[in-house]
């Protein structure tokens, strides 16, 4: 099926150019922190995480958010989101590469990086993170790969997918599962200290992910003879409307706990990030700018008049994603990060150099997305002629 | 037999993963009973259940008093001297009383206390978070002695151990320290950019039979000895003074006990 891949209009191979220039230059900026190490990016002593483990968690709940199209059509045999199921699988694909590329580019020596299989540690939340996220990455190629093919040669998939396929929805749950526990299970980290921790990334992610697919639908209608449908749109944008709401309760209910126990090791963070501490707070416009687009992503989604307008509907769903990126990456990290344990304030600022790697591996995720949304589409379009 | 091409790649892989099973064949197919390579103590090597170390705060006057301590200690562990705060290394450094003991400072506290400097360094926890952390056992508990030591060669630099310890106590490689050490002491590994690295309670002196390089240069200031053995030195100052130790509520059982 690759062969689709390879065979485009002038403008998506002026796309994938954008994206291997951008790539390119990614690359070239990381083969020069390769060489000097990590102190070309903000990250510091008291920040020892920065922009790209941000990103990678921000991600992981894009991969998980995936999951929101598969497990109605499996296990309540929601017919319409059949046609959309490998736009899921494929979105978590590429998602869940970009997520183990920000590990490698964050790793201080990523040659040493199969000593996490070399010396398995069962009592690290991140060997297990690393184990739940290649397991999630290789159910998707196997499942996604085959029902595509089954569909192009007008066959139903083969039954052994099946198991696979109902394995893969509580394991979408489990990577951004794991991956919260990295933070709520440390101690004296105030910020992330917190059971609600893994509930509000997977509210998050199952706000951000179906909202990147709304847009991608939208996208793939406008360039390609297959249409995605305006039921499974509007479905996912209720499966968004829902879980952005819940995603703005969970915080609201971290938000009592910490202001009305008053605890400063947990509130200093929160101040920090949304008033600023000490006469430190790069992060309050950012935070500030965070919820006021959460909270118009409600009104827009689940104001039934505005979503149902699908022009409405995309700038919800732009709306949504950054706001959810804002809050469960740039804010979560350094937010947890500030003040120190030992209370000093150091704040983080990502460097020039760390975004354009970061975006450098973005490109890469898009260009793996489009290559895989390119033979998926191809795949419909042949059936439907 | 179906010879497509297709059949002859599938065979292919599959006899390319056979191949990477050898390591695993290789580890069943060993003898049993077979010798395990030991390592001897040496002779005059200090041994102890759990080391603890013991700081009388009220012998240091001001911070000038840490200087040599500190400095005696950066200078045999190979310790840089970094100029960027964000990259700096180091494994024992002062800090005022509401930094190194955040939870219990008061808003009106002893004047003397607010302007004495606290010793920190790594706790040697006895239920260390950063060992649980580490995804490839690069940093652990030395079942021998309690100490918590790093394995510089195997660390990945994915800097969760960082993240875990509510000390503070680690610092990253964000550079080559190498050009940074002013005099190399060739009896100590340097490290390499993009791994972590603390305090080991100069486990390699130990080794040897001497005290760690900070209790040797106090002058009787800090004390260091076997907290589980009740006659110990420091298990006796625990007794007759009231010591406290940072973030004790945490669980994690810091072996580094304050006199204040």
């Amino acid at each position: 099926m690759l062969e689709l891949a390879i065979k485009g209009t002038k403008r998506y191979y002026g796309w994938m150019t954008f994206l291997l220039a951008v790539i390119g230059a990614g690359f070239l900026i990381y083969l020069w922190q390769l060489n000097v190490g990590l102190r070309i990016t903000g990250m510091s002593r008291d920040a020892s995480w920065g922009f790209y483990i941000a990103n990678f968690t921000f991600l992981v709940g894009v991969a998980a958010g995936g999951v929101m199209v598969v497990l109605p059509y499996y296990l309540h045999d929601y017919k319409a989101f059949g046609k959309v199921t490998i736009l899921g699988e494929f979105l978590a694909i590429a998602s869940v590469i970009m997520c183990m590329t920000f590990i490698i580019v964050d790793l201080g020596q990523p040659m040493r990086i199969f000593n996490v299989f070399l010396y398995p540690t069962p009592n690290s939340v991140l060997f297990w993170d690393t184990v739940v996220l290649s397991g999630y990455l290789l159910l998707n190629i196997v499942i996604g790969w085959n029902v595509l093919e089954a569909e192009r040669n007008n066959v139903h998939y083969q039954q052994w997918l099946k198991p696979l396929i109902y394995i893969s929805i509580p394991w979408a749950i489990s990577i951004h599962t794991v991956t919260a526990y990295l933070y709520c299970g440390l101690p004296g980290r105030g910020f992330w200290l917190t059971a609600i921790l893994a509930p509000r990334f997977l509210s998050s992610a199952f706000a951000s992910g179906p909202a990147l697919l709304v847009l991608l639908c939208l996208i793939i209608r406008r360039v390609s003879n297959f249409d995605p449908g305006r039921e499974q749109i509007q479905s996912l944008a209720k499966i968004v409307a829902y879980a952005i709401c819940v995603n703005v309760f969970f915080f609201l209910c971290e938000v009592f706990v910490v202001f009305y126990s008053q605890i400063p090791e947990h509130m200093d963070h929160f101040k920090y990030l949304f008033v600023g501490l000490h006469g430190k707070g790069a992060y309050v416009p950012w935070m500030w700018a965070s919820l006021i687009l959460m909270v118009i992503g409600i009104i827009l989604t689940v104001n039934p008049i505005t979503r149902k307008n699908e022009g409405v509907l995309a700038v919800a769903c732009m709306v949504i994603f950054f706001g959810t990126w804002i809050d469960k990456g740039l804010g979560m990290i350094s937010g947890g990060f500030t003040p120190n344990p030992l209370h000093h304030i150091n704040e983080y600022i990502p460097t020039l150099p760390e975004i354009t790697i970061a975006l450098g591996v973005w490109a890469m995720g898009f260009f793996i997305l489009t290559v895989l949304f390119k033979i998926a589409v191809g795949v419909k379009e042949e059936v439907r002629a | 037999m179906d010879s497509s091409r297709r059949r002859v790649l599938q065979l292919l892989g599959l006899s390319a993963l056979g191949l990477t099973t050898k390591p695993i064949r290789d580890a069943f197919a060993q003898e049993e009973e077979q010798v395990q390579a030991q390592f001897k103590k040496g002779e005059n090597a200090l041994t102890a259940q759990q080391w603890a170390m013991v700081i009388n705060t009220r012998a240091f006057e001001s911070e000038g008093d840490l200087e040599p301590l500190i400095e005696a200690c950066h200078k045999i562990h190979n310790v840089p001297k970094l100029e960027n705060k964000n990259h700096e290394i180091k494994w024992i450094w002062p800090e005022p009383y509401h930094n190194a003991f955040p939870l219990k400072a008061g808003r009106f506290l002893s004047e003397e206390v607010e302007h004495r400097s606290f010793l920190v360094l790594c706790n040697h926890c006895e239920n260390p978070s950063c060992v649980r952390a580490c995804p490839t056992k690069a940093t652990f508990k030395r079942e021998s002695d309690g100490i918590v030591l790093m394995d510089f060669h195997r660390c990945i630099g994915c800097r969760f151990c960082m993240a875990a310890c509510p000390f503070g106590a680690r610092s990253f490689n964000f550079r080559d320290p190498r050009p940074f050490i002013r005099e190399t002491n060739k009896q100590f590994p340097t490290r390499m950019k993009g791994v972590v690295e603390k305090c080991n309670f100069c486990a390699e002196r130990l080794a040897v039979g001497q005290m760690p390089a900070c209790v040797e240069a106090s002058e009787g200031k800090l004390t260091f000895g076997d907290l589980y053995d009740p006659e110990s030195e420091v298990r006796e100052l625990i007794r007759t003074n009231y010591t406290i130790r940072r973030k004790q509520m945490l669980g994690t059982e810091p072996s580094v006990y304050y006199i204040v």
